[in-house]
């Protein structure tokens, strides 16, 4: 195998007979240099990539080497490693992967890191697990968050259901960060009946370094999903750039808020559910207005992806808008206006003609923070009275997956308006306090 | 064991260096942060680090040891001098090209050969030094010289300095973010140095290199060497830390006492017949709290007050050995109390061969033999702390007692002030590095190297020359050469000669302030910018030069006067001023003038240069003190 490697260097190499974890050596000058041929990650073919005995890699370019040595083949590491079993006995939370690398291996000879996720690899990784729950794990898919789609939704949203048929406390969804809360609020609307928390989880610093956030994700996961008393969909990620604690958001209230951050989640209009402190193992809840536990988890997951979330802009073309309702037979539309809610006027009219024809027009706020309200201005009224329905505090995506489940389930005009209007799990919060809004600093 | 001077070529003693020198860039290896420390900070940040698992279930045993202390770290964020990506917040930037081409020219220098494409490796450091958990390190030349010394060069890298340590204690250790990140350069020697001596003439040169670069930071702090020292039947050992250049031949002699000691006592061990699994079966562990109820030992009694435990320990056959010096002040017990101080977190321990002493008597002794079945060719161990701990001390003190059998345990160690070192941690071992996935490699162009090029440091002799057809004699040149300050000196040269003398210049920084030391002046106060403030007013024709040394003095025993205080008093007087001082001189000295005439001038001179106090130039004194006196003469 000459993995990576293209061009003049795999030429030379294959002709070798020198292959990807072979020993070999190499001369530049008057330097001999010995190592491990690695894959090669250069974007020039020429490179090749060594392991030097030091664990440094160098890039040489072939070019510059008057001698290249086969010294020894590649040997079969038998694979030994200290086994932590998983406790024995019925699991008490599943945990269910779907992607991204909450839990990984990294291979030093190599550099790959590979994510763990079996049963066993998780324990080893995580051994504290044994003194809380028994677990069990389960490989969904393994697939970047960034690929998601809703097909994945329902699959994931039936493995929950599964889960908790089989006698599971909580369940527990690995999952990558970018777009963790889509996936949170399309099984937020599929399983309006649970018997116990789902609590997504992913990791800001990936797994393979000893800084990573998703030790103490997972952990504060696993003692959320088998204790924590509501039986709602949230989000479980770092509350702090310091590894203080964890915060359970609402899964139809929350957002990345920031590209890299341990704390990029943050509850939108709203307060989280929960603190957890790892440490301490203890579940602080914060609010008593949760979803409580059901006896029976319900599963009802279709969504209708004809739809499309507008982010308006001054100067965006009314041809755009036009183009994408007639050619992609779309059903409904999500707004990200401007302040309180608004467009310019000069689309009143398509949004008057596309609601006569049966599309849902629905307009939430590019601010994220606060509320739309469409009486304020002319402009507000004018695009009320075309027939735009105005969606609250709900978060632009949250109403765009809310609005792809409505439309599985619905057909009628009026009723969807009316479902989209209503709280069904906690995406819309008609009371603000003034403390729902973050204190920048000003230093 | 007497500190005779040991025959080092016999001993096999190898040596090698790591230095570690700070890049004066503008901004960090990763980030656009600036390159300096700080101590201001609004916010701190609370992590913990646990290691990794590899792919071989393997877990470096040096992260491992870290992790066993679960240890909360505490970072300062440091408010102009760190952004998210020393808090671990925020990917890395690309790698910084400034620092990339001081290492290719030093590399160019040393004539190591570079690497085509360079490649930032995570090395994995989970003491807390490093947010993330991993050094971030790359090589960017292989191989290489030191050509009139003989020694090779292994590798040169460059790589992220750590985090400032500002306080530890066993439960936190609290760090300041503001050096992490900031480049270094890492230069590795091969094993080739051979005596003490010539361990710090390499530092020397290899220091005085990267100084001619002109592209470094000066300061305490920013040069750090790190000794690898083995002698034969020995073991390599890392010596971290090593600040000062005048210690290095005192700890490498040191450590090839040490390891010649640990040698000789695995010698004595085996003629005494002794397995590890004597050892091992004959290891006796009490509670011995019961004999030290009533004792008159204040570290005992206070350790018991607390609820402590007395634990006593025997070892079989090992009489004497604990007692062993093995350098001054460090014996055999002192290197297991290092073990049981990092390992167990115990205070240390007290063994057979120091007592009675401590308060601990006689009787407590006999008892504690007898409790413990110790006969005379034994040795025992006396533990005090909570349980938990001494659990673990236990278990410490059996791994490292069994460790003499083999020699030189493989170790990394701390200097020490005095030139000893101490225990720190297990040796990492290689399995500890894997690539820096958020870092493109870096293709090492013709562009790079053009620029790198530029930067080469000519070579001291080149130097040497230079300055002496600057003017400076050879003797001064040398110690130009020599000093830290150098790129100050050819900044200010460049700025302020030939109208200020190069001589000038280099006898500021070298001799005048070391003669401003000598006189108890502090010298840590001068800054290179208060030196060219003086070297400016030089040029100004503000000052002369007779008053730089009184200047330097001044500032540096009298804190409370800034460095332009300071030169204005001594300003050039006026030849209006000069005057006034000769006639009152003159005057009060009538009587001399008209006993010895001519004669007379040396009296009046060296009383008018006493008032002007180098406020004037001498010659100008002398010839109006002359002109003066011929006038009233006449």
């Amino acid at each position: 195998m000459l993995e990576g490697y293209r061009g003049k260097a795999y030429e030379i190499l294959s002709k070798l007979n020198i292959e990807v974890g072979d020993l070999i050596e190499v001369r530049k000058g008057d330097m001999v240099i010995k190592g491990i041929l690695l894959p090669s990650y250069s974007k020039d073919e020429k490179i090749i990539v060594i392991k030097l005995d030091n664990g440094y890699n160098v890039g040489l370019s072939i070019e510059n080497l008057s001698e290249i040595k086969l010294l020894a083949k590649a040997s079969k590491k038998i694979i030994t490693s200290e086994e932590i079993s998983p406790k024995k006995g019925k699991s008490e939370v599943k945990i269910i992967s779907t992607g991204g690398t909450i839990v990984s291996k990294v291979e030093y000879e190599t550099g790959a890191v590979r994510p763990a996720l079996t049963t066993e690899e998780i324990i080893q990784f995580l051994p504290e697990i044994n003194e809380i729950a028994n677990i069990e794990a389960e490989i969904l898919f393994s697939i970047l968050s960034e690929n998601m789609k809703p097909e994945y939704w329902v699959k994931i949203a039936e493995a929950v259901k599964r889960a908790f048929d089989e006698g599971n406390n909580g369940v527990i969804i690995a999952h990558g960060t970018d777009t963790m809360s889509y996936t949170a609020a399309a099984l937020a609307f599929s399983l309006q009946s649970l018997q116990g928390p789902v609590v997504l989880v992913g990791s800001q610093r990936s797994s393979d370094r000893p800084s990573s956030d998703s030790a103490i994700n997972l952990l504060s996961s696993v003692i959320l999903a088998k204790y924590a008393p509501f039986g709602e969909v949230v989000v479980n990620m770092h509350a702090e750039s310091s590894d203080t604690y964890t915060l359970a958001h609402r899964g139809v209230k929350v957002r990345k808020m920031h590209s890299s951050r341990r704390d990029a989640f943050q509850s939108i209009n709203d307060k989280p559910l929960a603190k957890i402190f790892w440490k301490e193992r203890k579940i602080i809840i914060n609010r008593d207005d949760y979803i409580k536990r059901k006896e029976e988890t319900k599963l009802d997951s279709k969504f209708d992806e004809r739809v499309f979330l507008l982010y308006y802009y001054p100067g965006l073309k009314s041809e755009i808008l036009e183009f994408i309702i007639s050619n992609f037979k779309i059903r409904g539309m999500i707004i990200a206006g401007t302040g309180l809610g608004h467009t310019s006027s000069e689309y009143v009219e398509i949004f008057r003609k596309a609601t006569k024809d049966g599309i849902f027009v629905g307009m939430t706020t590019q601010c994220l923070f606060g509320r739309v309200n469409m009486n304020v201005y002319t402009t507000g009224r004018q695009l009320l009275d075309a027939g735009v329905t105005p969606l609250e505090d709900m978060l632009p995506e949250v109403a765009l997956v809310k609005l792809m489940w409505v439309l599985a389930h619905e057909d009628d005009l009026e009723k969807i308006k009316q479902i989209m209007t209503t709280n069904l799990v906690g995406e819309i919060n008609m009371r603000h306090s003034l403390d729902l809004f973050p204190r920048w600093s000003h230093e | 064991m007497s500190s005779d001077d040991l025959d080092y070529e016999k001993l096999g003693l190898r040596v090698g260096l790591e230095i570690h020198q700070q890049l004066n860039t503008s901004h960090k290896l990763f980030c656009n942060c600036r390159t300096v420390l700080e101590d201001e900070y609004k916010m701190t940040l609370e992590r913990y680090l646990r290691p990794s698992i590899s792919e071989l279930g393997e877990v470096d045993i040096a992260a491992l040891f870290e992790w066993k202390k679960g240890r909360k770290y505490i970072y300062r964020i440091s408010t102009n001098s760190s952004c998210n990506v020393e808090a671990d917040e925020e990917p890395p930037h690309p790698i910084n090209d400034e620092a990339l081409k001081i290492a290719i020219a030093i590399a160019m220098a040393l004539k190591s050969t570079i690497v085509d494409e360079i490649y930032v490796m995570r090395k994995i450091v989970i003491d807390g030094s490093n947010t993330s958990g991993f050094q971030r390190t790359a090589i960017v030349a292989l191989g290489g010289i030191l050509e009139d010394e003989g020694v090779t060069i292994q590798t040169i890298a460059v790589e992220e300095d750590a985090a400032r340590k500002i306080s530890e204690d066993p439960e936190q250790v609290t760090y300041s973010l503001d050096r992490l990140g900031i480049p270094l350069i890492e230069i590795s020697t091969g094993p080739d140095i051979k005596s003490p001596e010539q361990a710090e003439r390499v530092a020397l040169k290899i220091g005085q290199l990267l100084r001619m670069t002109g592209k470094v930071k000066r300061g305490i702090g920013t040069i750090r060497q790190d000794l690898n020292v083995s002698i034969r039947g020995g073991t390599k050992i890392e010596i971290k830390g090593v600040q000062k250049l005048e210690l290095i031949p005192l700890i490498v002699k040191y450590e090839a006492m040490r390891q010649l000691n640990l040698l000789k006592i695995k010698e004595e061990l085996n003629r005494r017949g002794l397995t590890k699994e004597q050892i091992i079966s004959n290891y006796i562990v009490k509670d011995l709290t019961e004999i030290f109820k009533n004792t008159k030992s204040k570290i005992v009694k206070n350790g018991i007050e607390k609820g402590s435990l007395v634990y006593g320990i025997k070892i079989y056959k090992f009489k004497g050995i604990f007692g062993w010096e093995l350098v001054p002040k460090r014996r055999f017990g002192t290197e297991v109390a290092d073990y049981v101080r990092a390992l167990a977190g115990l205070g240390g321990l007290f063994h057979s061969d120091e007592l009675p002493n401590y308060g601990i008597t006689e009787e407590e002794v006999n008892k504690v033999r007898e409790a413990l079945n110790v006969s005379e060719y034994d040795a025992f161990v006396l533990i005090v702390g909570e349980k938990e701990k001494l659990e673990k001390a236990i278990e410490t003190i059996k791994d490292r007692v069994l460790m003499a059998l083999d020699g030189v345990p493989k170790e990394t160690r701390g200097a020490l002030d005095d030139g000893t070192t101490k225990f720190l941690r297990p040796q990492p071992g290689a399995a500890r590095m894997y690539p820096e996935t958020d870092i493109p490699p870096r293709i090492v162009d013709e562009k790079l190297l053009e620029e790198a090029r530029k930067l080469v440091p000519e070579s001291p002799e080149i130097k040497i020359k230079k300055y002496m057809s600057l003017g400076l004699s050879e003797e001064l040149a040398k110690e130009i050469i020599r000093d830290p300050r150098l790129d100050l000196f050819e900044d200010l040269v460049n700025k302020y000669s030939p109208k200020v003398p190069p001589s000038i210049i280099a006898s500021t920084i070298t001799n005048t302030l070391k003669y401003v030391k000598s006189k108890g002046g502090d010298i840590s106060r001068i800054s290179d910018d208060d030196i060219e403030q003086i070297i400016k007013n030089l040029y100004d024709g503000k000052i002369s030069k007779d008053s730089i040394t009184e200047i330097l003095l001044e500032y540096t025993l009298n804190k409370d006067l800034s460095i332009i205080d300071v030169i204005s008093k001594y300003e050039i007087l006026s030849n209006d001023e000069i005057e006034k001082i000769i006639d009152e001189v003159i005057k009060t000295n009538m009587d001399e003038i008209t006993k010895r005439r001519e004669k007379a001038f040396n009296i009046i001179m060296s009383k008018v240069m006493g008032k002007v106090k180098g406020k004037a130039d001498g010659r100008i004194v002398a010839e109006l003190i002359k002109s003066k006196l011929k006038n009233l003469l006449e």
